[in-house]
């Protein structure tokens, strides 16, 4: 093997690589909150009394979860560019993958809700919450941490995937990686820098997303049991 | 004085399985109703009709002054729950909250009590049931008697007219059995309308003024606690001498 | 719409997303039953290297192991068509999957079972691979096959290093008709064609064996 590596160009470099780290972190956290919300309100469709509803969510959350999410992307950036609505690459990719997390979140949290007793639901009933509170103060919270390890790993495989939008010339760490590689023709080196930089990003994910469980469900943090 | 609950020829069936045929009963206000029946006989879906966890087919039901029939609303029910509690067999605490929580959560959201206010009423009543110490554990850290307890101070929080019992002692040992009958009996002691379907036929003898023996979706037997000794029906009968 | 020719391309690509998903799922599966035993085995270092494995393939985007298996396979001096870098960066990625993947079924195997393969008389190494190992994997097929619809849908990031497969080949397409709605919705419907049975039959097996446990 007669090939050297040179990491040289870090030196010079290694500003944009940071601001393409940001930028993927920025756009996983931005699609990750509204992939959430969007996954829950879907779920809470699935699991809902109307035979309609029901449907058109899970018709929805099978045909986003049976294709590729490159294609969807293309779909959203250029299908949208061809009927005239000029939107930018960016908005496009966090549209994208926003659909895409949220009919994996749709699936997760169904599973949350699923398992939340009958009996639950007709307790708060009979102490006279209304739907939407109980909805939100005992059937949501313990469905939540109970299926969170689970959304936590769709999580950290959303923000890998954000280094698809990089296909459609959004800004983030890969395209950084591409750009850098075209000025410097050191294509091994670059991408296993920014391998390292993902690795690096993921943990960090992780213990971010433990932290976030110790602070959003006291009795984990209390207890430390599985519910 | 008029009856805060009144059964009138009650009917209710899942599919083509006739579970209640007729029911008629009263609660007079302030009085203890027990109802027994074998396994299957209705009693639990009668106890969920009267307040609205399942709707009838055909009668009517009055309970607080609210009138039940078979196609009432939501709104409908939510009023009539703001003034009958219930407590399950399962207890049905929510694992995800305090014990003080659990009690706290109705009086905060729907009475709209402040912070303060729900925090001394749910001491209160923690305190009736013997659990002042429990406020801060969570319902896992219990026994099941004492969840069962603190199942009962969170009806109790909402300050109801009427609390509804479904066999709450079935989940439990016998010596976890006794302290819940204690709070039931100081309940009832305290004026408290209570109907509770039990198979504790020396409680329902002790503490009831009324025993509705159910059979086959029917209110085969009903009168005071002397029935239990002198039944009337062979049905009862059998069912005494199985017992007791 | 579509021509003839154009249909023709897109089915020929279709044929090459299927043979980069099973090369992704038979040598995949390989490695990733050989992860999934050094993950369970008693040795320490064993343990060790399958986890940093898992760790550091999970960890990286598989658009990024795509252009690492293109441009690193060259250095190593192998003159590799894009099919084979492409062959190569689903291989390392599925592996770590099953690794973990059977690695849960292969714990969730009961003790009873270790225990009445110790009364057979076999070697510990036959008892494990004939006793264990299969038993694990039945426990795993649902997740399994779930994960063969990951596969499928990831071999769309070949693309990046052009290898001529469904998406690749509709944005070539793309960029000569210029009508991105229809030629993405014939490809998406291509890629459910290929997934949504295998989704389905996943549920299925999982139905099954939710009832086998009751
Ligand atoms: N939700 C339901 N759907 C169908 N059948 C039910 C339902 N609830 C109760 N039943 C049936 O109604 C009958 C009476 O049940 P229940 O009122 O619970 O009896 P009890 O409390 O006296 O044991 C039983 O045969 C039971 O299987
Ligand atoms: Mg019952």
């Amino acid at each position: 093997m007669t090939y050297t590596f040179d990491f040289s160009f870090l030196a010079e470099y290694w500003p944009q690589l940071l601001k393409g780290l940001v930028q993927t972190a920025q756009l996983s956290l931005l699609s990750i909150i509204f992939g959430f919300l969007l996954g829950t309100l879907l779920a809470i469709g699935r699991t809902a009394q109307s035979k309609l509803l029901r449907r058109i969510c899970a018709i929805y959350v099978e045909a986003i979860r049976n294709t590729p999410l490159l294609v969807q992307m293309f779909m959203i950036y250029f299908g949208l560019a061809s009927v005239g609505f000029k939107l930018s690459a960016e908005f496009c990719a966090v549209l994208a993958i926003v659909i895409n997390v949220s009919s994996y979140t749709c699936e997760i949290m169904r599973a949350g809700i699923e398992s939340v007793r009958k009996g639950q639901r007709e307790a708060s009933d009979c102490l006279g919450l209304t739907w939407l509170q109980s909805l939100f103060l005992v059937v949501l919270p313990p469905a939540t941490e109970r299926v969170y390890p689970a959304l936590v790993s769709q999580f950290i495989l959303i923000m890998l995937a954000t280094s698809l939008v990089s296909q459609i010339s959004a800004e983030e760490l890969t395209s950084t990686a591409a750009r850098i590689d075209s000025m410097t023709f050191r294509s091994f080196e670059i991408y296993t820098v920014v391998a390292l930089i993902y690795i690096g990003l993921a943990f960090v994910f992780r213990l971010g997303f433990w932290a976030l469980s110790r602070l959003v469900f006291p009795r984990l943090r209390r207890l430390g049991t599985p519910l | 004085m008029s009856p805060i609950v009144k059964l009138n020829n009650v009917s209710k069936s899942f599919g083509s399985l006739h579970v209640l045929q007729g029911v008629s009963f009263d609660v007079a206000a302030g009085s203890v109703v027990a109802i027994i029946g074998r396994s299957g006989s209705g009693k639990s879906t009668a106890l969920r009709c009267i307040n609205g966890l399942e709707k009838i087919n055909s009668g009517e039901i009055t309970v607080c002054n609210h009138h039940l029939h078979h196609d009432v609303t939501r709104a409908q029910l939510r009023a009539l729950h703001l003034d009958v509690g219930i407590v399950f067999q399962s207890y049905n605490l929510f694992p995800h909250l305090t014990v003080g929580q659990n009690i706290m959560l109705a009086p905060r959201w729907v009475r709209k009590q402040s912070k303060s206010e729900a925090h001394e009423h749910a001491a209160e009543v923690l305190r009736k049931v013997g659990l002042a110490e429990k406020f801060d554990a969570y319902p896992e850290q219990l026994s099941g008697g004492q969840q069962q307890r603190v199942a009962i101070a969170r009806s109790l929080a909402m300050e109801p007219k009427l609390m509804l019992f479904d066999e709450v002692t079935s989940a439990l040992d016998p010596e976890l059995t006794g302290e819940v009958l204690k709070v039931m009996e100081s309940l009832a002691r305290d004026g408290m309308t209570m109907v509770l379907v039990t198979h504790e036929m020396a409680f329902a003898k002790g503490v009831a003024d009324k025993i509705v023996f159910m059979h086959q979706g029917r209110v085969w037997e009903e009168g005071g606690g002397e029935m239990l000794s002198a039944p009337q029906t062979p049905e009862l009968r059998q069912f005494v001498g199985n017992g007791l | 719409m579509l021509t003839t020719f154009q249909m023709q391309a897109l089915l020929t690509a279709a044929v090459w997303t299927a043979g980069l998903s099973l090369i992704a799922f038979v040598l995949g599966g390989a490695v990733g039953l050989l992860i999934a035993v050094m993950r369970v085995s008693a040795n320490r270092v064993l343990r060790g290297i399958a986890f940093t494995y898992i760790q550091i393939v999970q960890g990286t985007p598989l658009l990024v192991m795509m252009m690492l298996a293109f441009f690193g396979l060259s250095i190593l001096g192998f003159d590799l068509t894009p099919f084979a870098a492409a062959s190569f960066a689903m291989v390392i990625y599925s592996s770590a999957y099953f690794g973990e993947i059977w690695r849960g079924g292969i714990l969730a195997v009961p003790k009873t079972q270790w225990e009445a393969a110790e009364c057979l008389a076999l070697h510990p190494v036959q008892r494990f691979w004939l006793v264990i190992i299969p038993q694990g994997l039945r426990i795993s097929t649902p997740p399994t096959v779930g994960f063969m619809v990951q596969i499928v849908k990831n071999t769309s990031l070949a693309s990046v290093i052009g290898v001529a497969e469904l998406t690749y080949t509709s944005k070539l397409i793309n960029n000569s008709t210029f009508q991105p709605f229809i030629i993405f919705s014939v490809v998406a419907v291509l890629y459910f064609c290929m997934c949504y049975p295998l989704a389905w039959w996943s549920r299925k097996l999982e139905d099954k064996l939710n009832v086998a446990h009751r």
